[in-house]
C-alpha cells in the first residue's frame, strides 16, 4: 500500500469542513497531551514511535480500515517510519509533511469581507497556534496587523492579488507569538506602527499609535481607526476598519477575554480591561464584526474556517462580557489564569529587538498551544 | 567541567528523530546490565524523548548536559537488580539518614552507583566509589568510620556493605531504599 503526504493544508481543510479523520500522533505522550492537532470530528490515539520501533502488530487493530488515517510526529522522520510500517502491513496511511512544525507554522487565508470600492480583508488563521492575522486591501494597497514571524506568506500573499504592503501594525506587545510585522515592514519599506506604551523598551524605530490615529489604506478613504484599549497589556490597541471590523486583539474574543498578567502587571491591569471591555466597547456599534488576534477552541470557526462574530451578539454570549460585579471580575482574571504560554518573556524580548534567537530557537519558543485568554 | 564516565559513547549528531533513538536502542544491546550509554544528538527533540523512552523501557536516564550544540544524554541499562536478596543486616531508612545529616552528626556517606549517576543528583557531601571499583579503592576509607553505604534502590549498596564489612568494616549501614527515593537535599556536579 502506498504511503500518503497529507500537507497541513490539506488537513486544515478537513478542520474547516469538519471532516473524519483518524490521527495516529506518534510523538511522546507529554507532547501529545500539551499540544494536538484539534478537530471537531478526528479521533486521536497516541502511540510513542519508540514503543513501535519493533513493529506495528500489535496496535494494528487499533487502527481503523474504514478511516482516513493522518501519522503526526514533531518534525516527519518517525511518522514516515510508522507509516511505511503500516504500508507494509497492508494499511492506507498518510502522514503530515513536516510534522507538528508544519503545522505551528501554516497559515490559511480567509477572505472575512468586502469593503468599500472593490477592497477586502483577509483572516490569516495559524490554526495550529489559534493566531490570527489580517490583511486589509484597497485600490493595490495593504495594511498587516498582528502579523506572525512567517513574513514570507503575507508578502507572497499580496504579490498574488497585486498590492503593495504600505502599512504594518501590531495591536499590541505580544508574549505568545513572535511579530513579523518589523520583518515586514523593512523588506516592503512599510511604516510600522506599535503602541508606545507597549514598545518603551524595544530597540528599533517605530511609528507611534495613538488614540484617534486614522490611517488610509489605497486612494479611497478605507480608514483605520486606531482604539486605546488597555487590558491585556498597557498599550492594548483596537481598530476600526472601514467602519465595519472591529479588531479587537487580545482584548476580546469569541468566546473569552484577554488576560492581564503577561507582562507581570495582572493587579494593575484589570481594572484598565474592565474599563475597555465594559466602557469603551460598550459605546460602538453593536453591527462591528468583532475579529480577534486569537482564538482558543475549534468550535469558534465558522463555517468558512473564520473567526468573527457581531460585537452585539458578543456581549450577549460572551461570558467574560457578562459578569456584572467588578469584584467577581477582578477574581476571574487574576485568580484564575492559565498556565503561561511557554517561553513568554523570551518572545517579548525578542518582540521588543532586545534578543534575535535564530530560526530553529524562534520556533522552538513558540511551541505549544496558545494561551492568551481567561474564560 | 567534570567528565562523565560512561560504558559505551553513541554518536547520533546530526541524526533527526527517529534515528536517536532508533541507534540507542541498538546500542543498549550491546551494554550489560548496569552500564552506562552516552548518547551525543543535535536534534533537541531527542532529550524529551529519550527520558520518555528510558522510562516506557525501564533503563534508567540519569541526565542530559548541553555542551553547545551537542546534547549528551547519560542512560543506565535495567539490570534487574532490584530482586535481589538484601543480606547485610544493618540497615537504616531514608528518613533516619536525612535526620543525621540534617542534624550534622559526623558520618561518612558512601555512594556505590556508577560516577555518571552520582554526577547528576547525590546527597551532598557524600563519597562516590562505584561497586566495581571498591575492591581497589577500599584503602580511602577509614574502617573505624560510622559508613552509610547508599546506591538508588539499597541492592549494589548491599553487596557493597557485605563485602566491606568481609574486609574488616564493623560499622557499616545499608541505606534502604536509597537515592530512588531520597527527598533530601541532593547536588550535582559542576556539568
Amino acid at each position: 500500500m502506498a504511503v500518503i503526504i497529507m500537507t497541513a493544508k490539506e488537513v486544515t481543510q478537513r478542520v474547516f469542513n469538519k471532516q473524519e479523520l483518524f490521527l495516529l500522533d506518534v510523538r511522546n505522550e507529554n507532547a501529545f497531551q500539551d499540544w494536538k492537532i484539534e478537530g471537531q470530528n478526528f479521533e486521536y490515539l497516541n502511540i510513542p514511535y519508540f514503543d513501535l520501533l519493533d513493529g506495528v502488530d500489535e496496535i494494528l487493530d487499533q487502527i481503523p480500515t474504514n478511516k482516513e488515517v493522518l501519522i503526526v510526529c514533531a518534525k516527519e522522520g518517525s511518522s514516515i517510519m510508522v507509516a511505511e510500517m503500516l504500508s507494509e502491513a497492508g494499511r492506507d496511511v498518510s502522514y503530515l509533511q513536516g510534522g507538528m512544525k508544519a503545522w505551528s507554522e501554516y497559515l490559511e487565508p480567509v477572505k472575512v469581507g468586502e469593503l468599500k470600492d472593490d477592497g477586502a480583508i483577509y483572516q490569516f488563521v495559524r490554526i495550529g497556534k489559534g493566531c490570527l492575522s489580517y490583511m486589509v486591501v484597497s485600490n493595490g494597497e495593504a495594511a498587516i496587523i498582528d502579523s506572525t514571524r512567517m513574513a514570507d506568506v503575507y508578502t507572497t500573499f499580496a504579490d498574488g492579488i497585486g498590492a503593495k504592503i504600505t502599512n504594518v501594525f501590531d495591536t499590541h506587545l505580544h508574549a505568545d507569538h513572535i511579530s513579523g510585522g518589523r520583518t515586514i515592514a523593512e523588506k516592503t519599506n512599510a511604516t510600522y506602527w506599535l503602541p508606545p506604551n507597549d514598545a518603551t523598551e524595544v530597540t528599533f524605530d517605530y511609528q507611534p499609535l495613538e488614540d484617534g490615529n486614522s490611517v488610509t489604506i489605497g486612494n479611497t478613504t478605507i480608514k483605520i481607526d486606531a482604539l486605546y484599549s488597555p487590558g491585556h497589556t498597557i498599550g492594548s490597541t483596537s481598530f476600526v476598519v472601514d467602519e465595519k471590523y472591529l479588531l479587537s486583539g487580545d482584548i476580546l474574543f469569541i468566546d473569552s477575554i484577554g488576560r492581564p498578567d503577561l507582562a507581570g502587571l495582572a493587579e494593575d491591569w484589570v481594572g484598565d480591561l474592565r474599563e475597555t471591555l465594559y466602557k469603551r466597547y460598550r459605546e460602538l456599534s453593536d453591527e462591528l464584526i468583532v475579529l480577534p488576534a486569537h482564538f482558543m477552541i475549534i468550535e469558534e470557526l465558522n463555517d468558512d474556517g473564520s473567526v468573527a462574530k457581531k460585537l452585539g451578539t458578543l456581549f450577549v454570549e460572551n461570558h467574560g462580557l457578562n459578569v456584572a460585579d467588578e469584584e467577581e471580575f477582578r477574581n476571574m482574571v487574576t485568580g484564575n489564569l492559565p498556565p503561561q504560554p511557554n517561553a513568554y518573556q523570551e518572545i517579548r524580548e525578542t518582540n521588543m529587538g532586545k534578543i534575535s534567537p535564530d530560526e530553529e530557537r524562534q520556533r522552538e519558543m513558540e511551541i505549544g498551544p496558545n494561551r492568551c485568554a481567561v474564560r | 567541567m567534570e567528565i562523565i564516565k560512561s560504558n559505551i559513547t553513541l554518536d547520533a549528531k546530526g541524526l533527526a528523530c527517529p534515528m536517536p533513538i532508533v541507534k540507542t536502542k541498538k546500542a543498549m544491546t550491546q551494554l550489560e546490565g548496569g552500564q552506562v550509554l552516552e548518547v551525543q544528538a543535535t536534534d533537541k527533540g531527542s532529550k524529551a524523548d529519550i527520558k520518555a523512552w528510558a522510562e516506557s523501557t525501564g533503563h534508567q536516564y540519569l541526565g542530559t548536559v548541553e555542551e553547545g550544540e551537542v546534547l549528551k544524554h547519560y542512560l543506565r541499562k535495567a539490570s534487574g537488580e532490584e530482586t535481589i536478596d538484601k543480606k547485610h543486616p544493618h540497615v537504616i531508612n531514608n528518613d533516619d539518614l536525612q535526620s543525621k545529616v540534617a542534624s550534622n552528626e559526623h558520618i561518612v556517606i558512601l555512594d556505590v552507583r556508577e560516577e555518571a549517576e552520582y554526577a547528576f543528583n547525590h546527597i551532598p557531601n557524600s563519597i562516590s566509589i562505584p561497586l566495581g571499583d571498591l575492591e581497589k579503592r577500599m584503602n580511602e576509607l577509614n574502617k573505624e568510620d560510622q559508613l552509610f553505604v547508599v546506591c538508588r534502590t539499597g541492592s549494589r549498596s548491599d553487596l557493597a556493605a557485605q563485602k566491606l564489612a568481609a574486609n574488616g568494616f564493623t560499622k557499616v549501614v545499608n541505606v534502604l531504599p536509597g537515592m530512588s527515593n531520597w527527598s533530601g537535599d541532593t547536588a550535582s556536579l559542576n556539568l
